[in-house]
C-alpha cells in the first residue's frame, strides 16, 4: 500500500490517548492505535456473531438474515443466545466498535493536529443508535422494543413501529427530522454545485474564486453564507437530522403512547381557537 | 482540551461592501442594498445582498406567490370564510386534485380540482422560472451550471409526482394535494396502497442517498471546520494549488478508514448523492402503480421478501 507522495511526513509518532507509542502504527493506509485493535476485536466478534446467527437461521439470503431482539417476556435480563442473547451481544460489540472509533479518530485528529469535529459529529450518530437499541427499550422496560438487524426485517420493524403510533407522519419531532434530511440534502447540491462550478466552468474559460460563488448566491437569493460558513450550516444541518430522529422515536412509547395523529387534537382544542 | 475548536466565527473583520463580480453580459441589475449583520457573521457571511432580480427573478416570484394566494383562498373558502377556524385547522386543511371521474380532463369545475390545476400549473410555472434564473446567474458569472443541473434533479421528483404520474395513471386524482397533513396523509396513504413502498428498491436507493447526503455533509462539513486553522475553507484555491490543510483533511480519513476524496472529488461525491437521492426517488414513484401494483408481492416474487 503505497504511502501518498506527502503522506510521509506527517506519519509522525503521538497523540495517542492509550497505550504510549505501543500501537502507534500503520497497516496499509490504516492507523491503528488502541483504539483500532478494540475496533478490529469488537467489528470482527460482532460480525462473527452475526453469522452465527444466520447460521441458526433457515436462509442465507443476505435480505432475510436477521438477528432479533429478545422476546418481550425476557424483559431487561439477559436471554438465552438462540433468543435474542445474540442479538445482546452483537449490540454490545457494535457500541464497543462505533466507541472503539470515536476515539481512534480523536488520535488521529491530534496525530494531524485537527479540530476534533469529525469525532464529535460521528459521536451524535451513535448517539442515534445508542437511542434506539439501548435508552428506549430501557425506558420501555424490555429488549424487546430494540429494532433487529437484518436488511428487511429492520424495514418491517421502521414500519411496525410507525404504524404502532398511528401514522409517525404527524410526529412533530419526526416531520422536524425529515425537513432537516430534506434540507441538508439540498444544501449538499448547492455546495456541490457551488464548488464544481467554479472549477468547472467549462472549456477554454477560466477557473473562478469564491467571489464568483459568493456572487452567484448573492444575486440568487440575496445573501452568500460563504466559504467557512456552508460547512458550518452543513455540519449543523446534517448533525439536527440525526439528533432529531432520535428525539422522534425515544419519545414513541416512553413519553407519548397514544396516536401521533390524534395528538394533535391538542392544537385544534387550543383555548384560542375557541374565541367567538 | 484548552486547544481551540472552531465553532463560531470569533472575530469579525468588517471591510468594503463586495458588489459582486461583473456578469458577462456587462448588464447589471442589482438591487444594491446591502447591509452586515454580526450575528450572521458568527456562523458565516455578515453581507446581506446584494440581489438580482430581473425578468424571470420576478415572473417565478409573481407565479409562486399567486399559486399561493389561489391554495391558501382556496383553505380558506373550505372553511366558511372564518380567519379563526383557518389557522385553528391549517394543518389540516387542502386543496385537492380533481376527484377520479374528471380523469386527465385539464378543465374540470373550479370547485372540483380545477383551483389544484391552476395553483400546480402556477407553481411549476414559478419552479421552471427560477431554474433558468438558477442557470442564467451562472453563464452570467461565467460559472459551469451545475447547481442548475442539481436543481433539474428535484424538479424531476416534483413532476413525477404531479404531472408525468398522474398521466401515465390517467387520472389527475392520483396527484399529491397541496396541505400540511394532507400531503402526509397522501405518503402515507401511497405506500399502503402499493404494498410498503420500504420494498421499492428505487425507495431503497433513494433513503441511502438522502441519509448517504446527510453523512456526507456531515463527515466534509466537520473536515473542513477541523482542519479551519489551516484555511480548509479555501476549497477552490486549495484544489488548484494543494495546501496542508488538504493533505490533513485526505490522510484524516485514509487513517480513519483507508480511502479518501481530494478537495475536488468531495464535491462530485456530494454532488451526485444529492442529485441520485430526488433521481432514484422520482423513479420509484413512477414505477408505482404504473409496473408495479404491490412491491411486497414483487419483493416475494423477486426473492428479496416473505410472508
Amino acid at each position: 500500500m503505497a504511502l501518498l507522495n506527502y503522506e510521509r511526513k506527517y506519519r509522525v509518532r503521538g497523540g495517542t490517548l492509550i497505550g504510549g507509542d505501543l500501537f502507534d502504527y500503520w497497516i496499509g493506509p490504516f492507523y491503528i492505535g488502541f483504539f483500532g485493535i478494540t475496533a478490529a476485536f469488537f467489528a470482527i466478534l460482532g460480525t462473527a456473531l452475526i453469522f452465527w446467527g444466520a447460521a441458526m437461521e433457515d436462509t442465507w439470503n443476505p435480505w432475510l438474515i436477521s438477528i432479533d431482539p429478545p422476546p418481550l417476556e425476557y424483559g431487561l435480563a439477559f436471554a438465552p443466545l438462540a433468543e435474542g442473547g445474540l442479538w445482546q451481544l452483537v449490540t454490545f460489540c457494535a457500541i464497543g466498535a462505533f466507541v472503539s472509533w470515536i476515539f481512534r479518530e480523536v488520535e488521529i485528529c491530534r496525530k494531524l493536529g485537527m479540530g476534533y469535529h469529525v469525532p464529535i459529529a460521528f459521536s451524535v450518530a451513535v448517539s442515534a443508535y445508542v437511542t434506539l437499541v439501548i435508552i428506549r427499550p430501557v425506558l420501555m422496560g424490555a429488549w424487546f422494543h430494540g429494532f433487529p438487524y437484518g436488511i428487511m426485517s429492520h424495514l418491517d420493524w421502521v414500519s411496525y413501529t410507525g404504524y404502532l403510533y398511528g401514522n409517525f407522519h404527524y410526529n412533530p419531532a419526526h416531520m422536524v427530522a425529515i425537513t432537516f434530511f430534506f434540507t441538508t440534502t439540498l444544501a449538499l447540491a448547492m455546495h456541490g454545485g457551488a464548488v464544481l462550478s467554479a472549477v468547472n466552468p467549462g472549456k477554454g474559460k477560466e477557473v473562478k474564486a469564491p467571489e464568483h460563488e459568493n456572487s452567484f448566491f448573492r444575486d440568487l437569493q440575496g445573501y452568500s453564507v460563504g466559504t467557512l460558513g456552508i460547512h458550518r450550516v452543513g455540519l449543523f444541518l446534517a448533525l439536527n437530522a440525526g439528533i432529531w430522529s432520535a428525539i422522534c422515536i425515544v419519545i414513541s412509547g416512553p413519553l407519548y403512547e397514544g396516536s401521533w395523529v390524534e395528538w394533535w387534537d391538542g392544537w385544534r382544542n387550543l383555548p384560542i381557537w375557541r374565541l367567538e | 482540551m484548552a486547544d481551540y475548536q472552531n465553532i463560531f466565527t470569533q472575530t469579525q473583520v468588517r471591510g468594503h461592501i463586495d458588489p459582486g463580480v461583473p456578469h458577462t453580459s456587462g448588464y447589471e441589475a442589482r438591487i444594491n442594498n446591502v447591509n452586515f449583520s454580526s450575528v450572521l457573521g458568527r456562523i458565516g457571511d455578515a453581507q446581506l445582498g446584494p440581489l438580482y432580480l430581473g425578468f424571470t427573478g420576478i415572473a417565478s416570484l409573481a407565479t409562486g406567490l399567486l399559486a399561493i394566494v389561489i391554495i391558501g383562498l382556496n383553505m380558506w373558502a373550505s372553511v366558511g370564510w372564518d380567519p379563526i377556524k383557518f389557522f385553528g385547522q391549517l394543518p389540516w386543511l387542502a386543496l385537492y386534485p380533481p376527484p377520479p371521474e374528471q380523469g386527465l380532463n385539464f378543465f374540470p369545475p373550479l370547485a372540483e380540482g380545477g383551483w389544484w390545476l391552476i395553483a400546480g400549473f402556477l407553481l411549476t410555472t414559478s419552479i421552471m422560472l427560477w431554474w433558468v434564473r438558477v442557470y442564467r446567474r451562472a453563464i452570467q458569472l461565467g460559472l459551469g451550471t451545475h447547481v442548475a443541473w442539481a436543481f433539474a434533479s428535484a424538479i424531476w421528483l416534483f413532476l413525477v409526482l404531479g404531472f408525468i404520474r398522474p398521466i401515465f395513471m390517467g387520472s389527475w386524482s392520483e396527484a399529491v394535494p397541496f396541505g400540511i397533513f394532507p400531503h402526509l396523509d397522501w405518503t402515507n396513504n401511497f405506500s399502503l396502497v402499493y404494498g410498503n413502498l420500504f420494498y421499492n428498491p428505487f425507495h431503497m436507493l433513494s433513503i441511502v442517498f438522502l441519509y448517504g447526503s446527510a453523512l456526507l455533509f456531515a463527515m466534509h462539513g466537520a473536515t473542513i471546520m477541523a482542519v479551519g486553522r489551516y484555511g480548509g475553507e479555501r476549497e477552490v484555491e486549495q484544489i488548484l494549488d494543494r495546501g496542508s490543510a488538504s493533505e490533513r483533511a485526505a490522510l484524516f480519513w485514509r487513517w480513519t478508514m483507508g480511502f479518501n476524496a481530494s478537495m475536488e472529488s468531495i464535491h462530485r461525491w456530494a454532488w451526485w448523492f444529492a442529485v441520485l437521492c430526488t433521481l432514484t426517488g422520482g423513479i420509484g414513484i413512477l414505477l408505482t402503480g404504473t409496473v408495479v401494483d404491490n412491491w411486497f408481492l414483487w419483493g416475494v416474487e423477486n426473492g428479496f421478501a416473505r410472508f
